[in-house]
């Protein structure tokens, strides 16, 4: 068939996330005059020189690899702003509140707009650190997720609180889009064998004289099934 | 001349409760499309209004290059045409390739049959008569008269157990736009979990399939 053995490799590609990221709004502020844009995306301009307007990233990149405008660094992306976010990381066990595409953003605006980012070096390092402590909490969080019955995963803090038999509650809150794609695959497997085993637990259970003679046959069948 | 644009404007405007534009439901069906395991409704009108959208897009930028209109806006409003086109080419990529991968399974059934468009179900129905033939040449017809069907392990087998069937069952990660309040999560009906507002979950897909398909939660 011409299905892969493998349908829950990460559904998007990097490519494909930052295609999603590049219809974020940034501030831009053009040197032409150009006239209001209609496109299938949205309405956008008209560009005055010096007067900051908004548009989408794509057409901000655009512009700018054409030498017609300079890109205002988000307000998120300030030293100041990133140095807050990377203690407040380090500190507790949430995670921080962080625009949905920062990876994809900060990738553009450095490979683009180096010029018009203050201390690029530090901003750039900042959110290289902010991005290594974040992982490096999924990774824990990762670890204590635990068999037992472990139904929905909502990732708050890395810790996992069982309630009751079948849920445990962890919210993936504030994740960002690329970290949400890494551990996508992952999750999604470890999750759905959890299932699998309790459910499969609570069969052999209900039977389990009948499954001795059954289990010969049942064996190499359950094989080809589950694919 | 403004008529693309004033198409996507009067959309806006009367979908300006739910503010979305149809780009942006393209893209929210596109991406709902490639997490799910299992093949969607087919988006008809929108894919109708898109197509009809990027059509009079190239004939504007046609007028544009012929009456020496500025390069550079040209060309801007080519990358948007390409962005739309691609997005409406994955969309139906991704359909397509579930399609092949389930192909038997949609055949036998009604519900997932009529989530196709009708060219999908041509596509669909020469597909699987393609792969079955394939089959029948490669393999089946040497086998054993018991073995040989394409849909059935053997003549003994109570069902059709050839078929690979989506699975519902698989986690996705979803996030919904605005408090859902308290929702069962399983027909073992034992949890109720918050939703709350953009918080990412992780959750079967079985759970969750009603409220993707009314789209109240977006998957991600």
């Amino acid at each position: 068939m011409a299905g892969t053995s493998d349908p829950h490799a990460s559904a998007f590609s990097a490519a494909e996330l930052e295609f999603l990221a590049e219809d974020e709004i940034i501030e831009i502020v053009p040197n032409l005059r150009m006239d209001a844009l209609n496109f299938i995306s949205g309405d956008f301009g008209p560009f005055r020189p010096q007067i900051p307007t908004q548009a989408p990233l794509w057409l901000a990149v655009a512009l700018k690899k054409r030498g017609k405008c300079t890109i205002r660094t988000p307000e998120w992306m300030s030293v100041d702003k990133l140095t807050q976010v990377l203690e407040a990381e380090r500190d507790s066990d949430k995670f921080q509140p962080l625009p949905f595409h920062y990876v994809q953003i900060s990738r553009l605006l450095f490979d683009h707009a180096q010029g018009d980012i203050p201390d690029t070096y530090m901003v750039r390092s900042l959110i290289e650190d902010i991005k290594d402590v974040r992982f490096h909490k999924i990774g824990k969080g990762l670890e204590s997720i635990s068999g037992e019955g472990t139904f929905a995963l909502k990732l708050l803090m890395p810790s996992v609180m069982l309630i009751g038999f079948s849920i445990a509650a962890n919210s993936l809150k504030n994740l960002s889009a690329m970290e949400a794609n890494i551990v996508r695959p992952f999750v999604t497997r470890a999750l759905e064998t959890f299932y699998k085993l309790s459910s499969s637990d609570m069969i052999q259970e209900t039977d389990h004289a009948p499954n001795r003679q059954q289990t010969a046959n049942r064996g190499p069948r359950r094989q080809l099934k589950d694919r | 001349m403004d008529s693309g644009a004033g198409e996507s404007s009067a959309a806006d405007d009367y979908e300006s409760l739910m503010s979305t534009t149809d780009a942006e439901l393209l893209k929210s069906a596109w991406r709902n499309e490639k997490a799910a395991p299992e093949i969607l409704n087919y988006a008809a009108d929108l894919v109708q209004r898109s197509r009809q959208q990027i059509q009079l897009m190239e004939e504007m930028v046609e007028d544009y290059i012929n009456d020496g209109v500025d390069p550079l806006t040209v060309s801007l409003y080519q990358i948007d045409l390409d962005r739309t086109m691609f997005l409406l080419r994955s969309y139906l990529r991704t359909r397509l390739q579930k399609i092949e991968k389930y192909v038997f399974h949609i055949q036998k059934t009604a519900e997932e049959w009529n989530r196709l468009s009708k060219q999908e179900q041509k596509f669909a129905s020469r597909f699987a008569g393609d792969i079955k033939h394939h089959l029948d040449q490669s393999v089946l017809s040497r086998l054993p008269d018991q073995y040989q069907s394409h849909l059935r392990q053997s003549a003994a087998s109570e069902e059709d157990d050839m078929v690979p069937e989506p699975q519902l069952d698989s986690y996705v990660v979803c996030r919904s736009k605005k408090y859902l309040g308290t929702y069962q999560l399983n027909d073992g009906g034992e949890e109720l979990i918050n939703i709350e507002a953009d918080d990412l979950y992780a959750l079967p897909y079985k759970s969750i399939k009603p409220l993707v398909e009314s789209g109240q939660v977006d998957l991600v």
